[in-house]
């Protein structure tokens, strides 16, 4: 009876310790937590003050501008030139058929997929709600309408049915194809490629160079591991001396040097330019994914091995999903800097959309706006580069599943 | 020659002069022996024997550069055809278990039914059910290896060997990479193997497991088969100084 009472003591004992000990709380509140932070000293509070009055000096130009000095009229009066560049009117019903054939496929993925791409689904649908609810000639308006309605159609039709996924699957890839027929049409009642510009033909540059230099650089990087020694100088000496030469060089020597080379293949600039970044992009994506490539343990492979998998089964199901999720930050990286290395090609006279902002900047109605201009040019660029950065940062987290 | 290969009791394995070289570095040198269906062997010696290196030669995990190797009948050499039959004969456990980690514990082990065997997807899991079950842990399938212990990856990757259906199995120290207390359910698993008639190497510093479930024991040093006798005769008479010497050390504590 003593010891049952004495065992129950302990046990008390042992909880109210427990209890006791906790990890030591830090303050949400705002007032506690700038008291901590901010001004915990007198030369703390010094250094507050002084960096808010610095930030204050610096905002309150830029605000000012923002609010009286600027004259945004010129960002909507251009917006179909940002937009398509010189893309010609009466045809502008390809870059909608464009428009819905994304839509569809994203509202359709969204409703398979959900998560992620039903996100990606509803932002896109209100980008194009908000083109609803400005004043733009009420075709356009009527147009941006019915891809919102796309949008929603499809992703109700899409809803749940995850057998369909493979079609869907297939339904993007084939959307290259197809997107770059719709825009360029046949023949002469087509579009010139030479037509395609501002935001329309940065967009095709980043898709077409980020969809092609990624397995191009899978592919180099094997190589480049390959214990045939041929394969990997030829892998080598490409990646090494593409990388040692700028962007700039190869898109000038893509220029003057595919016709010289190949004169009776018609190649217009457009893919030249297109070949230029993947080409160039491919040796970059093939040293990210030789790293992570190199911190795969050779047990994965012997024990691949073992349960009697090829090479090529080792490398698909086994090496590269491992190597490929290691890298991911990396890849993104050079996705990014992909996009935004696109603005080089107005050097050999496309007008993408940096291209159009400088044409926008030297037309005489508009002369002395280069703040406004280039400033919405850049907020162009960054909202699709943090896309993509978000993107990858959900991608890192929904496989960090499993992670040893 | 020939016909005596292809009798009922001809060994499953055979091996000829086996000599593999590490650059200048001679790690087997010329291992001539042999081994029955159905029986069990442990291969001990001290780090650096070779030992390793010899099991890993048996599915060409590693490429002997001399002699002769025949598993089941076909001979190891650089044809790539051969060496995809052999593996998929010879099931292999390692010291690392080597699980794959961004797969779960059930598609670890499906994987090789689904792709090489060509098992529909229903049909591998079934069998993969039925091994986690056969080696104690159906409750982890959905699992990945990283949220299992060591002892249950170990036997994780017994089973996915197991599910390849091999004819024989080569375990790599399997425990040696363990906590102690984790040991004995991977040396359990390992005896149900052995009562059930698998052919077995096993490379292991676990004595008392070998002298309980070992047909024979194969003791290398530098690269050579120096003893190689039935356990009883290989604890209370080893022929060797260097025998007497490692047991006498490996019994001591």
């Amino acid at each position: 009876m003593r010891d049952e009472l004495l065992e129950e003591h302990q046990k008390l004992a042992e909880l109210a310790r427990r209890e006791e000990i906790r990890p030591p709380q830090s303050s949400k509140a705002v007032l506690p937590w700038m008291k901590a932070n901010l001004f915990s000293t007198w030369y703390n509070s010094l250094l507050t003050l002084v960096a808010l009055g610095f930030l204050l000096l610096v905002f309150k130009g830029f605000l000012t501008w923002a609010f009286t000095g600027a004259k945004w009229s010129v960002i909507p009066a251009n917006l179909q030139l940002f937009a398509v560049g010189s893309y010609p009117r009466e045809q502008i019903w390809r870059v909608w058929g464009v428009v819905y054939i994304l839509s569809v496929l994203l509202g359709l993925s969204a409703g398979m997929w959900g998560g992620l791409v039903l996100r990606f689904a509803l932002v896109l649908g209100g980008v194009w709600f908000i083109g609803v609810l400005l004043p733009f000639e009420f075709s356009t308006r009527g147009g941006f309408l019915g891809a919102v309605v796309a949008i929603a159609a499809a992703l109700f039709l899409g809803r749940g049915r995850t057998s369909f996924r493979p079609w869907i699957l297939g339904g993007w890839l084939l959307s290259f194809p197809l997107i770059i027929v719709v825009l360029r049409g046949f023949g002469e009642n087509g579009v010139l490629t030479s037509n395609w510009g501002g935001l329309l033909l940065t967009l095709i540059l980043a898709i077409v160079g980020i969809v092609a230099s990624f397995p191009l650089g899978v592919f180099l990087a094997l190589c480049r591991q390959s214990s045939l020694p041929a394969i990997r100088w030829v892998s080598t000496a490409y990646i090494e001396t593409v990388r040692g030469v700028p962007l700039i060089t190869i898109l000038f020597m893509g220029n003057v040097l595919i016709p010289i080379f190949m004169p009776d293949v018609d190649i217009n600039q457009v893919l030249r330019m297109m070949l230029g970044i993947t080409l160039f992009s491919a040796a970059y994506m093939a040293e990210n994914v030789r790293g992570g490539l190199q911190g795969i343990l050779r047990g994965q492979q012997e024990a691949a091995q073992a349960v009697g998998l090829n090479y090529v089964q080792t490398m698909l199901f086994i090496v590269l999903p491992q190597a490929l999720r290691a890298v991911i930050p990396a890849i993104v990286g050079q996705f990014i800097a992909l996009f935004k290395d696109t603005s080089l090609v107005s050097i050999i006279g496309l007008i993408d959309l940096l291209g159009v902002a400088k044409s926008v900047i030297a037309n005489p109605d508009w002369l002395g706006l280069q703040a406004e201009v280039y400033l919405f040019a850049a907020v162009i660029y960054f909202i699709f580069s943090y896309s993509m950065s978000y993107v990858s940062q959900k991608i890192e987290t929904a496989l960090g599943v499993g992670n040893t | 020659m020939a016909e005596h290969e292809n009798a009922p009791n001809a060994p499953i394995i055979m091996c000829e002069d086996v000599h593999k070289w590490f650059d200048d570095f001679h790690v087997l040198k010329g291992v001539t022996t042999s081994f029955q269906k159905g029986e069990k062997a442990v291969i001990c010696g001290p780090s650096g024997s070779g030992k390793s290196t010899f099991i890993r030669t048996l599915n060409r995990l590693e490429a002997h550069q001399r002699g002769k190797i025949i598993v089941d009948g076909i001979e190891l050499s650089d044809d790539l055809r051969n060496i995809d039959l052999i593996r998929r004969e010879v099931g292999m456990v390692f010291q690392q278990f080597n699980l794959f980690p961004h797969l779960t514990n059930l598609q670890n082990i499906t994987l090789g039914p689904i792709r090489v065997r060509k098992l529909a997807k229903s049909e591998a899991e079934a069998v993969a059910l039925a091994l986690l079950e056969r080696v104690n842990i159906a409750d982890q399938a959905h699992k990945f290896p990283a949220e299992i212990s060591g002892g249950q990856q170990q036997r994780v990757a017994i089973a996915r060997a197991l599910a390849m259906e091999p004819k024989i199995m080569l375990f790599d120290e399997p425990t040696s990479a363990l906590d102690p207390e984790m040991i004995t359910e991977v040396l359990d698993v390992m005896r149900e193997l052995a009562r059930s008639g698998m052919t077995m190497l096993v490379v292991t510093h676990e004595m008392g497991f070998a002298r309980e479930v070992a047909d024979r024991i194969l003791f290398f040093d530098e690269g050579a088969i120096v003893e190689d006798a039935a356990p009883a005769d290989f604890f209370d008479n080893p022929q060797h100084e260097r025998t007497k010497l490692f047991i006498s050390q490996t019994l001591q504590h």
